[in-house]
């Protein structure tokens, strides 16, 4: 008899068969728990909607009442000799049901701005992705030295650690109405918290990550010679180069979450006034299809970017990335089926 | 316990022998350490001395192997040299001249593998020519050399995490030569490597070191390591560090792994088991007796 291997045991990573399956579930089962509690109408479906008003007279078709009230309405429409209304369970509106949703991500594109003056689906994308980059991309511009610095010397990291880790705990929207005065309503108050948002976690995070470089290089790279300047730029530098680059992967996310803040600061613009918007008009199913449009954007750009990680670090250690066995998998089922 | 006489028979030289470390004598002194005092302030306030008036001197191209009980400071003496640590007292001298602080003049080969992880082999060994200031082009000439010595051409493209130990330990050891250094320092540099591939960096190293003009200060805690490399073997004793003993290798060259069971390798390394391991009964903790089986002795 042999024994089948186990694959569920402590620190042991599963086939990249049964990584995939995981990978997907991670996904399906949220999702499932969704489905069940949109399409199965004795699951939760607090409300009625109403699809005949028989002779009630505030009912109308399609509108959303409570249980208690529908059967109150009927009962008192029978006792003054009137018809009953029908209706079939149904969901609160701020749950739509996932093919709604499903719909709504190329709705949401496809539908023209109400107002002249608003912006089209991809237009506010477009802005708020701009507002991210600017943000980040500043932040980085001095907080990426700077934490490279702070890490390799001691003296440098004591001048700056303690007010960056001062500054950090302060929120950066607290910052919003002072950016607004300072830098106006439109776009830059907006960059300014993103930055602020990221900036400082980004100097702490960076030199953390540069302090950790190993001495025993340092040492090498003297012995053969290396000056001060040459130890900063070839020794420790390239040595935490692959670290750095993830490092800015994760503070990346963080700018996202910073980007709902910061665009409601001075005039709400970008993908948060479109979520905004269009939850006024309690278009919910466009809420969330502009939600998961932001989930996508993040994964995809931070898979894409381990993705170019991996083609420029060559010396890098190679370990299974879920994208590439993803892409493996589908290349080999590509290859049976010809 | 060996009677004192044998333990002297390596003091007896054959004339061929005496010749050779006459000659060796004559060679000019590269590397003089003076009278070299290390202590380290311990967290008790308390000063621990690491090496106490440490005195020797390496001639050109010698081979000497620096053995001893851990803690005899082997490790601070070659940092010392390195220029990677401050002696308390004393000086060290490179052709004559004191030394401070690291200098490629001194190359270095450690313990761990100390390869830039993500610099191919060949653009490790050029580092140390490209701190020089030498141009890119001539400096990827030589590494070249370098690499076709150590036999390890075929993988100049390669990064070290695709090497093997004793293949990272081979390029350590081109990427400390290329700058011509006047000695080489190793910090047991085969110390991680299991017993086969050992024996064969040391088959290696002799090779490398016969067709480089280069001294070698080698430390090692293996004593037949420390034999088969070297012409002296400079044991030092621990608490603190001291010369112990100077001892004249009288094992001819080329050595060969045969000559392990030549009298001459015999003589010395008694001596050095004599001069090493009663230092271990003396300093090794009696551990108490506690009877964890209730089975018979059937067990030796």
């Amino acid at each position: 008899m042999t024994r089948r291997p186990r694959w569920f045991a402590v620190g042991k990573e599963p086939s990249s068969r049964a990584r995939i399956t995981l990978g997907l579930l991670s996904f399906l089962l949220p999702l499932g728990i969704w489905a069940l509690v949109s399409y199965v109408p004795w699951i939760w479906h607090p409300l009625v909607r109403v699809s005949v008003p028989g002779t009630v007279e505030w009912f109308k078709p399609d509108l959303l009442v409570e249980h208690a009230v529908f059967n109150e309405e009927n009962a008192k429409a029978v006792a003054a000799g009137g018809t009953a209304a029908t209706g079939t369970p149904a969901n609160p509106i701020f749950l739509p049901a996932p093919h709604a949703v499903g719909r709504a991500l190329w709705t949401a594109f496809a539908t023209p701005p109400i107002l002249r003056d608003e912006l089209w689906l991809h237009q506010s994308l477009w802005l708020s992705i701009r507002t991210i980059f600017w943000g980040f991309a500043l932040s980085s511009l001095i907080g990426v030295p700077l934490g490279i610095l702070c890490g390799a010397y001691p003296p440098v990291a004591r001048l700056t650690e303690p007010v960056v880790d001062f500054v950090r705990y302060m929120p950066a929207p607290a910052f919003g109405a002072l950016a607004v005065a300072v830098l106006g309503i439109y776009g830059a108050p907006k960059i300014a918290v993103i930055f602020l948002g990221t900036f400082f976690q980004q100097v702490l995070v960076i030199a953390n990550t540069v302090r950790r470089h190993d001495p025993a290089l340092i040492e090498a790279a003297q012995t053969l010679g290396a000056g001060p300047r040459q130890l900063l730029l070839r020794v420790i530098v390239p040595s935490c180069l692959i670290d750095l680059y993830n490092d800015q992967r994760i503070l990346l996310g963080w700018a996202w979450t910073y980007l709902i803040v910061a665009e409601v600061v001075g005039i709400s613009s970008g993908i948060t006034f479109f979520i905004n918007q269009q939850a006024k008009y309690r278009n919910f199913d466009n809420v969330y299809a502009a939600i998961i449009i932001i989930g996508v954007i993040g994964l995809v750009t931070d898979q894409g970017l381990a993705f170019i990680g991996r083609r420029i670090f060559p010396w890098q250690v190679r370990r299974s990335s879920r994208l590439r066995a993803f892409l493996a998998l589908l290349g080999r089922k590509g290859g049976q089926g010809v | 316990m060996s009677a004192p006489t044998q333990a002297q028979d390596y003091l007896r030289q054959a004339p061929a022998v005496a010749e050779r470390f006459r000659r060796l004598k004559e060679r000019p002194v590269v590397l003089e350490v003076r009278d070299l005092t290390r202590s380290f302030p311990t967290a008790a306030g308390k000063e621990v001395t690491a090496l106490r008036n440490l005195a020797f001197a390496a001639h050109r191209r010698e081979f000497t192997c620096i053995i001893g009980p851990s803690g005899c400071g082997k490790s601070t003496l070659i940092r010392l040299l390195a220029g990677l640590d401050e002696p308390t007292s004393g000086e060290v001298l490179l052709d004559g001249k004191p030394v401070s602080g690291p200098c490629p003049d001194r190359g270095m080969v450690f313990q761990g593998y100390t390869l830039f992880p993500w610099l191919t082999v060949k653009r490790n060994v050029m580092f140390g020519l490209q701190m020089a200031g030498m141009e890119k082009g001539q400096a990827e000439a030589e590494a070249l050399q370098w690499l076709e010595l150590v036999g390890l051409i075929k993988f100049k493209d390669a990064y070290p995490a695709q090497l093997s130990g004793g293949m990272k330990q081979r390029v350590a050891i081109a990427r400390a030569l290329a700058p011509n250094p006047r000695v080489l320092l190793m910090d047991e540099p085969f110390g991680a490597l299991d017993a086969q591939t050992r024996s064969q960096m040391q088959h290696h190293l002799l090779e490398i070191w016969r067709n480089v003009d280069v001294t070698i200060l080698f430390i090692t805690h293996d004593l037949d390591e420390a034999i088969y490399l070297a012409d002296r073997i400079l044991v030092l004793k621990a608490h603190p560090g001291e010369v112990q003993e100077l001892i004249e290798v009288p094992v001819p060259r080329p050595r060969h792994p045969a000559q392990t069971n030549s009298p001459e390798f015999l003589a010395v390394r008694r001596r050095l088991e004599e001069l090493i391991h009663p230092r271990l009964e003396e300093t090794v903790e009696k551990l108490p007796i506690v009877r964890l089986t209730k089975a018979g002795d059937d067990v030796e």
